[in-house]
Formats: structure tokens, C-alpha cells, sequence
């Protein structure tokens, strides 16, 4: 059964909440291991291998921004921060940080648990498809059980948000996806209204696969409704 | 049938010259007046050019007109008295004529003229004649050098000296010769003898007097002409040396206003343009320690805001926390215990609610608030929003009826915001709907997209809805609250439609409900001109007074137009002349 368990990484100097949190995740089924300073988080995070972390943005030592950025440039663990701020500046740095969801403080358990579990819940069972997305110059391929990308054969790393983001795009090219859409399918949300997270985690992923960001072929806006695929 | 004039047609061109000319001469009027209207140096150059040249002309003219009564008094009485000498000699060459029929009369009348003539020393144009009066035998007229027909003595003088007059003097422009006329001085006077009478007339041209008055006049003209320059250029200078320290100050002050807080004027010397530029730069300097203490307490305000917001938030997610998990172990408790739980659960809500909304008021009451805006369909934060207080409506029994267009209502607006502000709406009026539908209605137009929120509920009375956006003010403070809200979100909503340039207005009758209009423009900084819905509903009837020209006796005392709130600056009056 220990095996099963998720593990998660909380990195909050907060003693009380960081045990509450303990109390809320162990009652979840899910199996915490703590860390408070943002220094000794990044050594913590290599020894326990975590399925995700929980990083609270306001850290002693390191801020927890660089904390994102250092797990980040290693891994595709996802990151769910607990932020006090949700002023749009405090919001999207986080994101652009790494970080694939936020938690604004205070939160109730369910709404923490609904998160980490969507974070957690990945196409396990996905059949073999192989897709394409971008016009053909600037073609990317999709392999959806092998979790990777390429591009001209050379591979872009993607994490597993941005490349669920993406396979979300590819599977429907014809398709206009709202922001609230894409929230629902690619981060489990229903009624949300936070479309800061779309729009950052698009940038995030124009910046990997298109080769002008600027000019975005593979992922293409749709002034006042949402995001498309870009096809030939 | 009218006619109408061609343009080919020669009155018809005259008439368009005549419009092309209106047109040019309104042009440069109007460029003149604006130029006369902006330009202090202007109007202080014109003034003294204006004032100096009524100067200058007078004392011209007062000049020109001493100096020709001298030159013509002196040259008067020269003539008087040569007449003088002239009669004596006359008499005395005549004193030896013994009658009118001596023969030597006529020898001796020509002989004294041409003496007469030679004696005045004048070289040109001097010109004497005699006349001898009622003697026909003798020729009329005795005028030595000229012709006798061309030196013709005026009329009016000729019958002066008729009259008896012992001597007189006329100024006339005749000519002696063949030469244009010019101004002479005429003196004449009789000369009686035995032989009769004789009238003797001495012509003096004035051309020397002429050209000395039009030497004057033209010195005087240019010295004028010079002097009037001169005054012009020293006004200029004077008026410049003034205008451009204001002219300076003008742009600094532009400058300053303009956010360029440090910019100062130069100050020179110690007169009052220095003291003007002195007082500038003061006035500057308190300003810009004003403004950076603003700042500074804004920072403050932020930071604080920011601290308190972390370090309240903190804590309070681990009392969150720990009231969730207490209060889903609840089942198992005794009674007592089981509601403390419920109730600590729900005030620690409550408590959230209420911290968030007073960092979101003193946000803004500290500047802080910045919109975040993209392209948003509206249609969809109404749906979600309605779709996220379904399950509050289904507690009261409320129905929730929306009407949304069929196509994309695109704005630029923060969607999180109006979110925030529809939430607040539609929470109310289910709050407030006592149960009766609430109606959710999104228009646009080319500039404007207007959300009403209509409930049946109690309504308001006349002047709540003023006060409905107050902080912390309640409906009916006897009244049980429902969901408890924490009574400032009408305020921080009509704060969030004020940051998009927007309205957020009520109407209210008691009994007949009331209606919330929120107003967006759908393009950044554009201002609002009209609404695509009216604030009162027209299911509302004609029960409630329109407006206090149509009905003032309808209304309650005291109640100047209680209904309808303008726009969310406090303008008043009916809904079609609201002004943000």
C-alpha cells in the first residue's frame, strides 16, 4: 500500500501549516515529506523524489520563486504554490516561474486536495496515438503514450501540463477552445475563472515549440474567445 | 421652378469669388484673433503702438501747424509793409498828376508799376498790379512782367478794398504764367490821388513757405514713422523680457503637470521675475514633497497591505484547515459541540471574506488597484457566474433568468473583476429577491455593453439608492441576515466599474424591486456616453414616479429623484444625461 501512496513535497517555514497540511494530505491518502527553508528544499526534493510539490512562495533562504525555478530546470514534477497574493504580478511571476497550478491562501482542504489530485491524475491508459500539430514548416509531432515531442526529429521538452495542454490543442484542430474549456480539460477545473493560468502556461509553451514566439504558428489565438492549433 | 446660379454663369462666379474670399478673410480672422488671444507680447505691442502713434500724429500735427502760422505771419506782415511803402510810393509818384484826364496818367501809372515790381527784391513770380477804379480811359489792369489777363487779384479780396477797407490779405492758388497753380499770399490796398482812385495788389507766391511746411512734415513724418518703429521694438523687448519668464513658467508648469517633477525655472537676478521663478520653484518643490510622500504612503499602504495579507493569511489557512477537518469529524460530536464547529466554520468564512475585501478597499483607497484586461466574451463570465451562485438561488427558490445575445460580446475588460462585480450583483438580488426570480440581462452596442440584475424583492426606498454603495451600510440593519456578506462589496464593485471607465448604477422602488446596470465600454479608455439598456425596467410599469418633472407630487418628501443613482461619479439626473 506505501508504494501507492503519492508522494508530496511541502515547502512551507510555517510550522502550524505545514503540519496542518501534514494532518489534511495524510487523511487524503497521500504521503508528505516536509521542508522549511528554501535552501535545503532543492537537496530534499533530489532525496525523496516527489510526485509533486507544494511550495509556498514566501520562504526563508531561497524565495520560493528560485525555489521553482531551480526544481523546474530538473524536473517536470508538478508544482502547485501557496501564494498570500493574488494580485495578477505575484500570480503570473509564479507561473512563469514553473509553477503549473496556484493555491491562493486561505484555502480549504478540499479545494488543496481537489488540486494536487488533478495535478496527480494523468493519462495512465493512454492508447498509442501519435499527433501533429503547426502548419508544415513549422510541424510539430506529438507521441501521447511516449510523453514526448519533436520537432525536425529533435525533441522539446515539455512538462507534463504543457505537453497535456498541447495534446489537448492536437487532438481537436478544428476546434476553438475557451480559456474556461481548456481550464476544465487540462487542469480538472470546473467554474473557474482564472484565466491567468491559461494564458501564462500558453506563453510557456509558445516559448518551447514555436519557432517566432512572437509570431505563434503552432498555437494560435482567437481575439475575445480563446486558443486554437495552428494547422496547414 | 427656382434658379439657382451655375458656377459658368458670371454672377454665379463673381458670387464664388466673393465666397472664396469670405471664406480667406474669415480664415485669417479667425488666425488672427486666436494669435491676438494667445500672445500677451501681442496685444502689449499693439497697444503701445496704437497709443504712441495717436501720440506721435498730434504732436505732428500741432508741429506742422505752428510752424506754418509762423512762416505765413512773418511772411504777412513782410508783405503788409512793403504794400505800405508800395502805396506811399505810388501816391507820391502820383502827387503830381493833377486829374483823371491827364495824359501823362497812363506813362506814369505803367512806369511806377514796373518800379514797383522791380523794387520788390523777390526774384520770381513776384507779381504787382494796379487797378484804377472808374477811369476807362486807361487800361483795367497795370501788372508789369506778366501777362495782365493771367494775374487776376481773388474776388473776395477785389471787394474788400471795394468796400473801403484801407487794407486786406488773401491766401489763393493761382498761377501767373502758364505754370500749374501754386499757393500765393494776395495783400492789397487803395491808393487815392487826384487822379482818382487806384488799387494796388502785390501777388507773393508762398513757395518757400511751402516746401519749408512739407520739409517739416516729411521730417516730422519719417521722425514719426521712426520713433513709432523704435516704441514698437521697445514695447516688444519690454513685454518679452516679461512674457517669456511667464512663457517658461507656462511650459514648467505643463512639464510639472506632466509628472517631470523635477523641473524648475531659472532664476536670475532678484526683480520680480525672479521672484515669480522663486516662488515657481517653491511651489514646485512642495508639490513634488507632497506627491513623493503620497508615494511613499501608497508604498507604504501597498507594502503593509501586502504584509498584513501574508501574515494574517497564513495563520488563517491553518485555522481554516483545522476547522474543515474538525468540522467533517462533526457527525460524531454532541449536539453542543457539533454547532460550535459549524459556527466556526462559517465565521472563519466569514472572517476570509471580509480580510479579503478590506485589502481589496484599501487597495484601491491606496491607488494600488491596476486592471488586468484582455479580449473576453462576456456572455461567458455571465454564464459562469450564474452557473456558480445556482446553487445559492436553489436555496432561496429563487430562479435565475438570463438573456444573453447570440453573438460574442467581445470586450476588453478584467474579466476577474467583473466576474467579482456580476458575483456581488446577482448574490444581492438572490439575497434581496425574497424568493421571486432574478433576471440577468447582457446588451452591447457599437461602444458599450451594459448587464442589468433585476430582482422583485423589497426594493429600495426613496434615497437608499444612494447609500447602497456605501461601505458597510445594510439594506434593513433590523432585518436577519441571510449569507451573511460583509458589506463592502457593492463598494469595491463600484470601485472595479470605475476602474474600467465604467458605471455601475441602481434602480429601486419599494415593493416593485430593483435593478442593477453595470456599463463597460468595450474598448480601453473610451468613455461612456449611453447605455445599450435603461436603468429602470420596463416591467416596472408606471407605478413609480419616471422622473420629478413628469410627477413631483408623487414623490415623498424629501425625495428629490430617489430612484435612479446616476453614473458612478456623482452626477445627477435622469438616466439619459448621465455623465461617468
Amino acid at each position: 500500500m506505501w508504494g501507492m501512496r503519492a508522494r508530496v513535497l511541502v515547502v512551507d517555514d510555517d510550522p502550524a501549516l505545514a503540519e496542518m497540511l501534514g494532518i489534511v494530505l495524510r487523511g487524503e491518502g497521500f504521503a508528505p515529506s516536509f521542508v522549511a527553508d528554501g535552501e535545503a528544499a532543492l537537496t530534499v526534493f533530489r532525496e525523496t523524489r516527489p510526485d509533486l510539490v507544494l511550495l509556498d512562495l514566501m520562504l526563508p533562504g531561497m524565495s520560493g520563486l528560485d525555489v521553482c525555478r531551480a526544481v523546474r530546470a530538473e524536473s517536470g514534477v508538478p508544482i502547485v504554490m501557496l501564494t498570500a497574493k493574488s494580485d495578477t504580478v505575484d500570480v503570473v511571476l509564479g507561473l512563469e516561474s514553473g509553477a503549473d497550478d496556484y493555491v491562493v491562501k486561505p484555502f480549504k482542504p478540499k479545494e488543496l486536495v481537489a488540486r494536487v489530485r488533478a495535478r496527480l491524475r494523468r493519462g495512465e491508459e493512454a492508447p498509442p496515438e501519435t499527433l501533429t500539430i503547426g502548419p508544415p514548416q513549422a510541424q510539430v509531432q506529438i507521441d501521447v503514450p511516449g510523453h514526448s515531442v519533436t520537432r525536425d526529429g529533435s525533441p522539446i521538452a515539455l512538462t507534463p501540463l504543457e505537453f497535456d495542454l498541447l495534446v489537448a490543442l492536437a487532438r481537436k484542430p478544428r476546434q476553438v477552445f475557451t480559456r474556461e474549456v481548456l481550464l476544465e480539460q487540462v487542469w480538472g477545473y470546473r467554474h473557474a475563472a482564472d484565466t491567468r493560468l491559461v494564458n501564462v502556461h500558453v506563453q510557456r509553451l509558445r516559448a518551447k515549440v514555436e519557432r517566432d514566439p512572437e509570431h505563434p504558428e503552432v498555437v494560435l489565438t482567437v481575439r475575445g474567445v480563446g486558443y486554437k492549433a495552428g494547422t496547414g | 421652378m427656382r434658379r439657382r446660379a451655375r458656377p459658368d454663369a458670371p454672377d454665379g462666379r463673381v458670387r464664388l469669388v466673393y465666397q472664396r474670399f469670405r471664406r480667406a478673410a474669415g480664415w485669417l480672422s479667425a488666425r488672427v484673433l486666436a494669435r491676438w488671444r494667445r500672445s500677451l507680447q501681442l496685444r502689449v505691442v499693439t497697444s503701445a503702438l496704437l497709443a504712441s502713434s495717436v501720440m506721435t500724429v498730434a504732436l505732428g500735427l500741432f508741429v506742422v501747424h505752428r510752424v506754418t502760422d509762423g512762416l505765413v505771419v512773418a511772411e504777412k506782415e513782410q508783405a503788409l509793409e512793403q504794400l505800405a511803402s508800395g502805396v506811399t510810393y505810388l501816391g507820391d509818384e502820383l502827387s503830381s498828376i493833377k486829374g483823371q484826364d491827364d495824359p501823362e496818367l497812363d506813362s506814369v501809372l505803367r512806369q511806377a508799376a514796373r518800379n514797383l515790381s522791380d523794387r520788390g527784391s523777390r526774384a520770381t513770380d513776384f507779381a504787382v498790379a494796379v487797378l484804377p477804379t472808374g477811369n476807362r480811359r486807361l487800361s483795367p489792369k497795370y501788372v508789369p512782367r506778366y501777362s495782365p489777363d493771367d494775374v487776376r487779384p481773388p474776388a473776395q479780396l477785389t471787394g474788400l478794398i471795394a468796400t473801403g477797407e484801407q487794407r486786406g490779405y488773401q491766401f489763393t492758388r493761382t498761377s501767373l504764367d502758364d505754370r500749374p497753380a501754386r499757393p500765393f499770399l494776395v495783400v492789397g490796398a487803395p491808393v487815392d490821388t487826384q487822379a482818382g482812385r487806384f488799387d494796388l495788389y502785390y501777388f507773393v507766391p508762398l513757395d518757400d513757405q511751402v516746401a519749408t511746411v512739407s520739409l517739416v512734415q516729411n521730417s516730422l513724418t519719417a521722425i514719426g514713422a521712426l520713433l513709432l518703429l523704435l516704441l514698437a521694438a521697445i514695447a516688444g523687448i519690454v513685454a518679452r523680457q516679461v512674457v517669456t519668464p511667464v512663457r517658461v513658467a507656462a511650459r514648467t508648469a505643463e512639464r510639472l503637470s506632466a509628472g517631470l517633477l523635477e523641473e524648475r525655472m531659472v532664476v536670475r537676478g532678484e526683480d520680480e521675475l525672479a521672484r515669480l521663478a522663486h516662488s515657481f520653484n517653491q511651489m514646485a518643490a512642495n508639490l513634488q514633497r507632497q506627491i513623493v510622500q503620497l508615494e511613499n504612503l501608497s508604498r507604504l499602504q501597498q507594502r503593509f497591505t501586502s504584509d498584513v495579507s501574508h501574515e494574517l493569511r497564513t495563520p488563517l489557512t491553518t485555522v481554516r484547515m483545522a476547522a474543515d477537518v474538525i468540522h467533517a469529524a462533526s457527525d460524531t460530536f454532541p449536539p453542543a459541540l457539533a454547532r460550535s464547529t459549524e459556527l466556526l466554520s462559517n465565521e472563519v468564512d466569514r472572517f476570509e471574506s471580509l480580510l479579503n475585501d478590506l485589502l481589496e478597499i484599501s487597495r484601491y483607497d491606496a491607488g494600488a488597484a491596476v486592471l488586468d484586461p484582455e479580449d473576453t466574451d462576456v456572455r461567458t463570465i455571465v454564464t459562469r457566474t450564474v452557473d456558480g451562485l445556482a446553487q445559492l438561488a436553489e436555496r432561496t427558490g429563487s430562479e435565475l433568468e438570463v438573456v444573453l445575445p447570440d453573438e460574442p460580446v467581445v470586450a476588453e475588460v478584467d474579466p476577474r473583476r467583473v466576474e467579482r462585480i456580476l458575483r456581488n450583483l446577482v448574490g444581492n438580488a438572490i439575497e434581496h429577491g425574497e424568493g421571486r426570480p432574478v433576471k440577468i440581462t447582457l446588451a452591447s452596442d457599437a461602444d458599450a455593453l451594459a448587464i442589468t440584475v433585476r430582482d422583485y424583492g423589497v426594493g429600495l426606498r426613496p434615497g437608499e439608492a444612494q447609500a447602497v454603495f456605501d461601505r458597510f451600510w445594510r439594506a434593513d440593519p433590523s432585518r436577519a441576515r441571510q449569507t451573511g456578506g460583509t458589506g463592502l462589496g457593492l463598494s469595491i464593485s463600484r470601485e472595479d466599474a470605475r476602474l474600467h471607465d465604467g458605471w455601475l448604477q441602481v434602480w429601486g422602488w419599494p415593493a416593485l424591486g430593483a435593478q442593477f446596470r453595470l456599463t463597460l465600454p468595450l474598448r480601453r479608455g473610451e468613455r461612456l456616453a449611453a447605455a445599450p439598456l435603461p436603468l429602470a425596467p420596463a416591467d416596472a410599469g408606471s407605478r413609480y414616479p419616471r422622473a420629478i418633472e413628469a410627477a413631483p407630487r408623487a414623490l415623498p418628501a424629501g425625495a428629490a429623484h430617489p430612484a435612479l443613482t446616476p453614473g458612478p461619479a456623482d452626477a445627477a439626473g435622469t438616466e439619459e444625461e448621465q455623465d461617468a
